[in-house]
C-alpha cells in the first residue's frame, strides 16, 4: 500500500526545496554525506554535491552543519478525537508530530467512543483532510467498543481506510476473541497491534513492581504481566499464520519472547517508547504523574538495557511514541488516581539523541532506521531520502539546546515526560507528504531564489 | 523542616530533635493546666480523606493544647463529597492561611501535593500505603523511653507489610536510629523488593526469639477475598503472637486498632510486654513536637520584617497560656 493513498493530510502547496549543504543520512537508502537535497513538486528531487544544486526558482535553506533524515514515522498516538478534545485532536496531534520531524503518524482507536464502526473511519478520515499537518493514519479497533467480546466489522473497516486494528489501552483478554481476529485477518487484511498486559497480573498496579513501588506502597505491575500475554499471542499468531505488531515493550522477558516468535518465524514486529529507552522506575520516587505514570509502567534499569539491545539487535523494529496527551486536573492529582500516558511527539528524537545518541549508546543511523520503522510493520512504506520518494524529510540541529515547554508546546497537553529537561538536538523543519508542515518560529529560512 | 512528608526525608538529628521536644511536652502533660501559647492566633488544618479515630483527634488535641485555631475537614459530608478536587480544596483552605496542614489521604503522595500548592506547613498523616511517618516518630519516642536507644536493636516488623504505610515509615525510621529490621509475613503480603529498603525478610516466625521488639501490623479481613491468605485462621496460625511466641524479654508494638485474636492474641495484647497504650499516649506529645517544629522550631527560617511579633518570637513552651 503506498504512503500517500492510506494516510491522509490537509491540502497544501508542495514544496519545492533546495536543503543547501545538509548532512543527509538515511542508512536503509544507504546515504551519509553532506549533500544539496533538491525537493521538486512534493519529491525528492535528487541529492547533490553542497553548493551544486541549481535553485530554479525553489526556497534555499542554508543547511550547512545541519542534518537532514528521513522524516519519521509514529505508528502509536492518540489523537483523542473524537470525545476527548480536551486533551487533544487531530489539528494539534499532528501539530505536535510535524514539530518533532514526524511525516506520518498512526492514530489509536481508544477514542470516547472507541473507533468501531466503517462510518467512524470515514469521518476521522475527512476531519484529517480538513485539520491534518502529517499524513495520519486510523486503526478500528479489533473487538466492538473494545469490550473485548465480539469482532468488530474487520473487512468493513479495512475496506474504510483502517489501517490496522487495535485494542489498546487494553489487552485482548481472551484468547479465543485474538485467535478468530487472526483467522478473520486472511480475509481482511490489517495488522493487529497489541497492548499486551495480563489484566490479573496487572491488577490495580500503577507502576513497575519492584523495589520501587516496595518503598513507595504503590501496587507494581509485574514484567510477566507483558511478557506472557506476548508469548501467548505468538502462539496464536504462528499458529494460525498471522501478523501481529507488539505495542510499547517496557520488560527484558518482553523482548526475549518476541526474539524467540521472530527465530520461530511468527510474524511479529513490536515498538519500543523513548520514555521506556531514557527513564526507569527510580523517576517514579518523585511521585510526578504528569511525566512518569504511564501503562506499561517506566521499568528497571535491566529492562531498559534490554530494550536498547534489542533496538540494536532488530528484534524491536521501531521507535513509537504512545504520545498520550491528557489534560492538567487528570495529572494534578495523587499518583494512583492520575491518568496513564506522557506525550512524546515534540520530543522523541530529541530526547533520544540527547540521552543514548551522545553518551555514544547508541548509533546515530539506528536510532534513525528505527525512528522511520513505524511504516513497514503496517504495510505503509519507509520514508526515504532516496531520489524519486515522497518528499518527507526532518531538517536538525543536533548541537541546538532547548527548554522543554519553555516556549509552550503545539500539544494540547502539557503531559510531556521531558517537561523542564534540556535537550540537545532540535528539528528545526519537517516536509511531511510533500509539503512543508513545521518550520521552529525562530529558525530564519533562506531567501527564495 | 519545612514539611513532614516521609520518614525518608528525616535526618536522624530531625528526628531526635522532634523526640527530645516531645519530651518536654510530656512534661508539660504532667502538669494542671496542659495548654501553652506557642500556637496562639495561628491556624492549624486537618484534612481527613480516610476514617481515622486516634490519628485525627490526637493532632486535633495537640494543636489545642499549642493554642492554635483548629479547623477539622472530614471527606465525608464537605465538599470533597460533592467533587471538588484536592487541589480545589487545598486551595479554598488556604485562603484562610493556615500554618499547618495535616492530611490524610487515601493514595499515596497527596501530601506532598499538598504541599506544593500551599504556602502552609504540611504534615503526612497518612498517604495511601506509603508513608505515615508521625506514627513512625511516636513509635520510636516510645521505644526510646522504653530502651534509651534502637541502636543494635532488633525489630521484627510482622504482618501485611504490603498494604501497610506504617510498616514503610517504621521501617525507614528504625533504621535511621541505629535499628536491624526485620520484616516477616505471608509471601504474599511481603512487597518484592522490599530488602533494598535495608531490611531483612522471613516468611515464618521460627526465628522471632531473637527479636528485641516485635511490631505486629493489623491483619485486614478483606486480604482472604483477595487471596493474599486462604483464611484468617491459616494467618494466626503461622503469624499471630501470642504468649507462646512473646518472650519476656520482648517488646509488643501494635500501631492499633487490633484485630483481637487474629495478629494479636489477647494475653498477648494485655501482657507486661506490651506497648500498646504508651503508643496512644505517645501520639499525642509526639504530634505536639512535629507542630511545634514546624511552626516554631529552631530551623524554621527567620521571619520577614513586618511579620507580627507573636509570629517572630514564639513564646517558650514552659509558661503557662
Amino acid at each position: 500500500m503506498s504512503f500517500a493513498g492510506a494516510l491522509d493530510m490537509r491540502s497544501g502547496e508542495s514544496a519545492d526545496l533546495v536543503l543547501r549543504g545538509a548532512a543527509a543520512l538515511d542508512p536503509v537508502a544507504g546515504i551519509d554525506a553532506a549533500h544539496d537535497v533538491v525537493i521538486r513538486d512534493g519529491k525528492i528531487a535528487e541529492l547533490v554535491a553542497p553548493g551544486s544544486a541549481d535553485p530554479d526558482g525553489a526556497e534555499v535553506v542554508d543547511a550547512a552543519g545541519l542534518h537532514a533524515f528521513p522524516a519519521f514515522f509514529d505508528p502509536h498516538v492518540h489523537l483523542r478525537t473524537p470525545g476527548q478534545e480536551h486533551k487533544e485532536d487531530i489539528e494539534t496531534g499532528t501539530r505536535a508530530a510535524a514539530a518533532g520531524g514526524y511525516c506520518g503518524v498512526l492514530a489509536m482507536a481508544n477514542t470516547d467512543p472507541p473507533v468501531s464502526a466503517a462510518a467512524d473511519i470515514e469521518a476521522l478520515r475527512e476531519r484529517a483532510r480538513a485539520e491534518a499537518s502529517v499524513p495520519v493514519g486510523f486503526l478500528a479497533t479489533v473487538t466492538r467498543g473494545m469490550r473485548g467480546e465480539e469482532l468488530t466489522e474487520m473487512a468493513e473497516l479495512h475496506e474504510a481506510g483502517a489501517v490496522g486494528f487495535t485494542d489498546d489501552g487494553l489487552p485482548i483478554r481472551s484468547a479465543r476473541i485474538l485467535r478468530r481476529a487472526l483467522q478473520y485477518q486472511r480475509l481482511c487484511g490489517g495488522v493487529i497491534a497489541l497492548h499486551e498486559e495480563d489484566p490479573e497480573l496487572s491488577g490495580e498496579g500503577v507502576m513497575h513492581e519492584g523495589p520501587v513501588s516496595a518503598a513507595l506502597g504503590l501496587a507494581g505491575i509485574p514484567s510477566v504481566s507483558e511478557s506472557t500475554m506476548i508469548a501467548r499471542d505468538a502462539a496464536l499468531a504462528g499458529y494460525e499464520g498471522g501478523q501481529i505488531h507488539v505495542q510499547h515493550l517496557s520488560a527484558a522477558e518482553s523482548v526475549d519472547a518476541v526474539r524467540v516468535a521472530k527465530a520461530a518465524g511468527v510474524r511479529i514486529t513490536c515498538e519500543a517508547s523513548p520514555h521506556h529507552l531514557c527513564l526507569t522506575d527510580e523517576e517514579v520516587r518523585s511521585l510526578d504523574a504528569s511525566r512518569f505514570k504511564m501503562n506499561p509502567p517506566l521499568r528497571a534499569e535491566a529492562d531498559r538495557q534490554a530494550l536498547i539491545e534489542g533496538l540494536r539487535d532488530g528484534t524491536i523494529d521501531c521507535i513509537a511514541t504512545d504520545h498520550a496527551p491528557h489534560a492538567a486536573e487528570e495529572k494534578e492529582v495523587p499518583f494512583e488516581q492520575a491518568a496513564m500516558g506522557v506525550t512524546g511527539l515534540e520530543t522523541a528524537f530529541a530526547a533520544i539523541h540527547t540521552d543514548l545518541v551522545l553518551p555514544g549508546v547508541l548509533d546515530l543511523g539506528v536510532v534513525v532506521e528505527r525512528m522511520t520503522g513505524g511504516a513497514e510493520p503496517f504495510g505503509l512504506e519507509r520514508p526515504s531520502l532516496a531520489p524519486g520518494s515522497e518528499a518527507n524529510v526532518a531538517l536538525c540541529d543536533l548541537s541546538a539546546e532547548w527548554v522543554v515547554g519553555e516556549d509552550g508546546y503545539e500539544s494540547r497537553s502539557h503531559n510531556s515526560w521531558c517537561a523542564g529537561r534540556t535537550l540537545t538536538g532540535r528539528v528545526l523543519m519537517t516536509v511531511a507528504g510533500g509539503r512543508v508542515a513545521y518550520r521552529l518560529r525562530s529558525f530564519s529560512m533562506g531567501v527564495a531564489a | 523542616m519545612r514539611h513532614l512528608l516521609g520518614a525518608d526525608q528525616l535526618s536522624r538529628e530531625e528526628i531526635e530533635a522532634i523526640l527530645d521536644r516531645a519530651e518536654s511536652f510530656a512534661e508539660v502533660g504532667r502538669r494542671d493546666i496542659k495548654k501553652v501559647p506557642t500556637l496562639r492566633g495561628r491556624t492549624v488544618v486537618t484534612l481527613f480523606y480516610e476514617s481515622s479515630t486516634r490519628t485525627s483527634s490526637s493532632f486535633e488535641l495537640a494543636a489545642k493544647r499549642l493554642s492554635a485555631d483548629l479547623v477539622s475537614v472530614k471527606a465525608a459530608g464537605s465538599s470533597v463529597d460533592k467533587g471538588e478536587s484536592l487541589k480545589d480544596t487545598v486551595a479554598t483552605l488556604s485562603a484562610y492561611d493556615p500554618a499547618a496542614i495535616v492530611i490524610r489521604h487515601p493514595y499515596a503522595g497527596a501530601a506532598q501535593l499538598v504541599a506544593g500548592w500551599t504556602e502552609a506547613a504540611v504534615v503526612n498523616a497518612g498517604d495511601g500505603k506509603h508513608e505515615h511517618p508521625s506514627q513512625a516518630l511516636l513509635d520510636v519516642y516510645t521505644l526510646r523511653r522504653r530502651l534509651d536507644s534502637l541502636e543494635g536493636k532488633r525489630i521484627w516488623i510482622v504482618g501485611d507489610v504490603l498494604h501497610s504505610r506504617v510498616a514503610r515509615s517504621n521501617l525507614i525510621a528504625f533504621r535511621k536510629m541505629g535499628a536491624e529490621v526485620t520484616v516477616c509475613g505471608p509471601p504474599t503480603l511481603i512487597p518484592r523488593g522490599i530488602e533494598e529498603l535495608g531490611c531483612e525478610v522471613s516468611y515464618s516466625l521460627d526465628r522471632v526469639e531473637e527479636a528485641d521488639v516485635i511490631y505486629a501490623l493489623r491483619m485486614q479481613r478483606e486480604r482472604m477475598r483477595e487471596s493474599f491468605v486462604p483464611s484468617l485462621r491459616e494467618y494466626a496460625t503461622h503469624f499471630q503472637i501470642d504468649s507462646r511466641r512473646l518472650g519476656p524479654r520482648q517488646l509488643l508494638m501494635h500501631p492499633g486498632p487490633v484485630n483481637r485474636g487474629v495478629e494479636l492474641s489477647g494475653e498477648a495484647i494485655d501482657s507486661p510486654q506490651s506497648l500498646i497504650a504508651e503508643q496512644v499516649a505517645s501520639g499525642l506529645v509526639v504530634r505536639m513536637a512535629i507542630l511545634y517544629e514546624l511552626l516554631a522550631g529552631s530551623e524554621r527560617p527567620a521571619p520577614v520584617e513586618g511579620e507580627s511579633a507573636e509570629r517572630s518570637a514564639p513564646t517558650p513552651i514552659g509558661q503557662p497560656a
